[in-house]
């Protein structure tokens, strides 16, 4: 029996899912797994107060350090995003990021569906830079510390992987519920409501480790190549892209998550994706 | 971006990255992240 590409696919995120997640055990104590593992970030969004998660959330990571008084950036966090990057670019959303596969389940909910208004796709990039790298260094206490304030103002995957699995285990933490806690689940909400109707949602407008990644994507070594000779501009390849894009004109797209449909739907085999 | 200057930003992106990640290691930042990852994070579940 021979697996389709997408088949293939979704067995990479989901085996990529688990090995993220592998602490489910976790989840009905509310206990974090404390393991050495946490030393190391997750390519993909996965938050790290989640009590299943394995590893650390590179984008928590990079506001941890930069929160803390004289260390403006995470070099750590951020080194490590851009090794990953220029090797893979946004191969790591279409194939390893945990909150891509929820976002993809999600889409296979029955409703109406929509193409995203490119311009909103601009405003990771306002997200990356103000609410990442220049709030948690900038907007600080007396004492000098910043928050971390992608994850504190705007980020659904922790209020859905780390909140709402803590909430329902340690009674002590719903005490401290209040208006934050309120405006993080109405963007959770929102953000759900917004993945059932278009594909990726959070992606394409909301997700900062995508945003570097997807500048990552135009040098990355894995990357797209179009044959011009061999297109026949059928436009079956921008049907089937599930970022909105049109790979015949921008191959190497920031918004390309390098999941391979336009590639396999491709009737003259115009299109191909590897490692050079 | 095609060619000889894929490959040269390539080598200075893999290179600066490999630099970061070794400042990062050295001035401490592996400890902040995880003592951040293996406490509850109140900011990030929107408690904090």
């Amino acid at each position: 029996m021979k697996l389709s590409h997408e088949v293939k696919r979704k067995i990479i995120q989901i085996a990529a899912f688990g090995f993220s997640n592998s602490y489910l055990g976790n989840l009905a104590s509310g206990r974090l797994y404390q393991g050495k593992w946490k030393n190391f970030c997750n390519p993909g969004m996965n938050c790290y107060s989640c009590p299943a998660a394995r590893f650390a959330c590179p984008i928590g990571a990079m506001e941890a350090v930069s929160t803390k008084p004289g260390s403006a950036v995470g070099f750590y966090a951020l080194g490590f995003v851009l090794a990953i990057g220029v090797i893979f670019g946004r191969a790591i959303c279409g194939f390893v990021c945990p909150f891509g596969l929820i976002q993809e389940l999600l889409y296979k909910i029955s409703s109406v569906k929509k193409r995203i208004y490119k311009p909103l796709t601009y405003i990771k990039y306002a997200l990356l830079v103000i609410f990442v790298f220049l709030m948690p260094a900038l907007v600080v206490n007396k004492y000098g510390i910043g928050a971390p304030s992608f994850c504190k103002y705007i980020c659904p995957v922790g209020t859905i992987e780390g909140g709402i699995p803590l909430l329902l285990t340690i009674p002590s933490l719903r005490t401290m519920l209040g208006k934050l806690f309120t405006v993080k689940a109405a963007i959770l909400v929102g953000t759900i409501i917004s993945c059932v109707i278009c594909n990726r949602f959070f992606c394409k407008v909301m997700c900062p480790l995508g945003a570097l990644y997807g500048l990552l994507n135009k040098i990355s070594i894995y990357s797209m190549k179009h044959d011009a000779e061999k297109c026949i501009s059928c436009g079956k390849c921008s049907d089937v892209c599930p970022m909105d894009t049109d790979p015949v004109t921008k191959p190497n797209s920031p918004e390309c998550i390098r999941c391979g449909r336009c590639v396999h739907a491709c009737p003259t085999c115009a299109l191909r994706q590897d490692f050079k | 971006m095609e060619g000889k200057k894929k490959r040269v930003a390539q080598v200075l992106i893999f290179t600066a990255a490999v630099c970061m990640i070794a400042f990062g290691v050295y001035r401490g930042e592996v400890s902040t992240v995880f003592t951040k990852a293996v406490n509850v994070c109140l900011e990030c579940i929107g408690l904090g």
